[in-house]
């Protein structure tokens, strides 16, 4: 009988592990053994065990400059669209009182995304460029009198494109929190005397500390992991992680390549494990 | 005059909703101090006159007085009211101190003096051991113990109880409801309660408001409402008695000759016989437990009135036993026999038996 609920057991995850060997588990596998490889400069490998590839990486000085970078465009992005996403989650949620309004609100911030990334990268040139929308203003009102540099190609250009692309990855699971925010608490904190300003800082951001947590996870994650936003935005003056990553593979040095993403990856993942023992994810999943 | 200061006055208040008007031009006094309950089902405009007088929301027009003071637009704060919400509404991530000592926290308390308040708060409604507990972790009791310290912290001069006790189970509502007029008394404060049940609202309050689709249809003492209902409304909502429609038949001094269907030549006292005439349809109502059941004809004096009748069913209550009859007419019709007189002789179903009650314990409704 136990053998027959094993069985059963099994085929239930089947159609899970049938996704997850393929197409995460072999490939993860195929990177972490490239990476311990020696390669011969031309885009082969040799099967030859070696350290030398993670050596490098952790001996250059290039490596720290890297995490420092991108770590400084994740945490800028990530403070950006907490505020941002924060506030426009709360509004949704608690100022309009209709609710088709407010669903109908949500909707229309998801609309930038009915266009592709690089689109609405593009879209920021004109905006902020030297004659760019910004300049011309402040330069025809007499605010400055030389066209502002730091707008565009720099690393101000880099953490607003991330933020107008990934705040609503906050704005999300930041409303999903929010709306499950029983109405009466916030009545209750207003009926014992509880300020507009209050009843955020007691009661609506602890209770939507998953949602923030989430919300976290997506962002850091997708800042880290990326390359094209830094490189397009930063007017190739600013490097990533995977830019460098990007490079190697460009060159054909499969092995180093391969040993910077095991070492983004271990980053990443002890980043949100750290995020995750702040909340108990699995109560706001599971609901 | 000098005016209490936790007395509650509503003049004219209306309320609407879109099209929907939830209050309809309500007018009560509630004296400071008092238990005031507010009866009527669910959408009759008992929870939102509450809420107006919370500060939750605001009346479309007339006004709301408590101390003397119009508090229309005025915060719940400014009103030194306190609201205990229907399923309570803790905060679901502060303990139980935290929760209770929310109000002082916000009114910029140190952390050292609100928990000392908020301690011997807990202490008055007996959870003390409770106190780093988080909300989830209580039971539906202690709970509602919870919600009452937290509202009860500020020191209002008015507590509004939104159907405090209709989460609980059964027993637990009848202890639950013995603490929270135990509370009213110790506080000295007005408390002004919704609920739907009628046996809460006369077990609980001074005075009993039972509303109809946003109008008062009767207030008075728990007492008055239950035994002199005012209209059929009134006496079928707080149960207990039987409403016959009837015809005035004539009108003699101080009493009035009326018949119904199965019935005729009943007589009932009338306090003012002027405003009533021959002919005119009114409702007869007679407590189930002030009618007695006979085998025979029982040759009691002229002051009795009886009818014939069929039982139905039998249910026992315990302290009493439940005799239905055939219906009356369109209108239940049963009567509360006493537990040990009923098994003396008891009845069968199918049995017809005579009832009859004493002419001075039958009222005409309005």
């Amino acid at each position: 009988m136990s053998a027959r609920s094993n069985t059963a057991g099994w085929l239930y995850v089947s159609p899970l592990v049938a996704v997850l060997i393929p197409f995460f588990l072999v490939p993860i596998v195929v990177v972490l053994v490239a990476s311990f490889l020696e390669h011969d400069g031309y885009g082969g490998m040799i099967a030859h065990f070696t350290l030398e590839n993670y050596k490098d990486l952790f001996t250059s000085e290039l490596t720290l400059r890297l995490y420092l970078g991108t770590i400084k465009f994740a945490l800028l992005t990530w403070i950006g669209t907490l505020l941002i996403g924060f506030w426009i989650a709360y509004f949704l949620v608690f100022h309009v009182r209709n609710q088709l309004l407010a669903i109908g609100l949500f909707l229309l911030c998801t609309v930038p995304f009915w266009t592709s990334n690089i689109i609405r990268m593009i879209s920021w040139i004109p905006l902020l460029g030297k004659q760019g929308l910004v300049n011309s203003v402040l330069m025809s009102t007499g605010v400055i009198d030389r066209p502002l540099a730091f707008l565009l190609f720099s690393d101000f250009a880099v953490v607003t494109a991330y933020i107008h692309q990934l705040t609503i990855f906050m704005i999300v699971p930041l409303f999903n929190s929010m709306s499950r925010i029983d109405k009466r608490t916030i009545e209750a904190a207003r009926d014992a005397g509880a300020s507009r300003f209050e009843i955020v800082r007691y009661i609506v951001l602890p209770m939507s500390r998953t949602g923030i947590a989430l919300g976290s996870i997506f962002v850091l994650s997708i800042v880290m992991g990326d390359f094209f936003v830094v490189k397009v935005m930063s007017g190739g003056g600013s490097a990533s992680i995977v830019s460098a990553l990007f490079e190697d593979i460009s060159v054909l040095q499969y092995p180093p390549a391969a040993a910077s993403a095991v070492v983004l990856l271990v980053v990443v993942v002890i980043m949100i494990a750290a995020i995750l023992r702040t909340v108990d994810i699995r109560k706001e999943l599971g609901r | 005059m000098a005016i209490e200061k936790g007395d509650i006055e509503l003049a004219g208040v209306y309320k609407r909703f879109g099209d929907f008007t939830a209050v309809d031009g309500v007018n009560l006094r509630i004296p400071d101090g008092a238990y005031c309950c507010f009866l009527g089902p669910s959408g009759c405009g008992k929870t939102t006159i509450l809420r107006m007088i919370a500060g939750h929301e605001d009346p479309t027009g007339g006004e709301i007085l408590i101390g003397g003071q119009n508090v229309v637009g005025l915060p719940p704060v400014a009103r030194r009211t306190a609201m205990m919400f229907q399923s309570y509404a803790l905060f679901p991530h502060l303990s139980v101190r935290d929760n209770v000592a929310f109000a002082l926290r916000v009114r910029g308390m140190s952390r050292a003096d609100r928990y000392r308040v908020a301690d011997a708060m807990l202490e008055r409604v007996r959870i003390t051991e409770l106190a780093n507990r988080l909300p989830g972790q209580l039971s539906g009791g202690q709970q509602q113990r919870v919600a009452l310290a937290r509202a009860a912290i500020t020191e209002p001069k008015v507590l509004l109880l939104d159907e405090p006790l209709s989460a609980l189970d059964e027993q637990l509502r009848i202890q639950m409801r013995t603490e929270l007029r135990r509370m009213q008394r110790d506080l000295g404060i007005t408390f002004v309660h919704v609920t739907h049940t009628q046996l809460e609202a006369i077990a609980l309050a001074d005075v009993v408001v039972v509303m109809e689709k946003g109008k008062i249809r009767q207030a008075a003492r728990a007492r008055d409402v239950y035994a002199r209902p005012r209209d059929r409304y009134v006496a079928e909502f707080l149960g207990g008695q039987n409403v016959f429609r009837c015809r005035v038949e004539s009108v003699n001094g101080r009493s009035v000759v009326v018949s119904g269907v199965d019935m005729s030549g009943i007589e009932v006292p009338v306090e003012a016989p002027g405003r009533i005439a021959s002919g005119q349809n009114v409702d007869l109502a007679i407590r189930r437990d002030d009618i007695r059941l006979h085998r025979t004809p029982p040759s009691q004096g002229a002051d009795w009135n009886s009818i014939g009748a069929r039982i139905q069913a039998i249910e026992y209550q315990g302290a009493f036993v439940k005799v239905i009859m055939e219906n009356v007419g369109d209108t239940e019709f049963v009567v509360y026999v006493p537990e040990r007189e009923f098994f003396e002789e008891p009845f069968e179903v199918g049995e017809s038996v005579v009832a009859s009650w004493h002419a001075e314990r039958a009222l005409l409704l309005a």
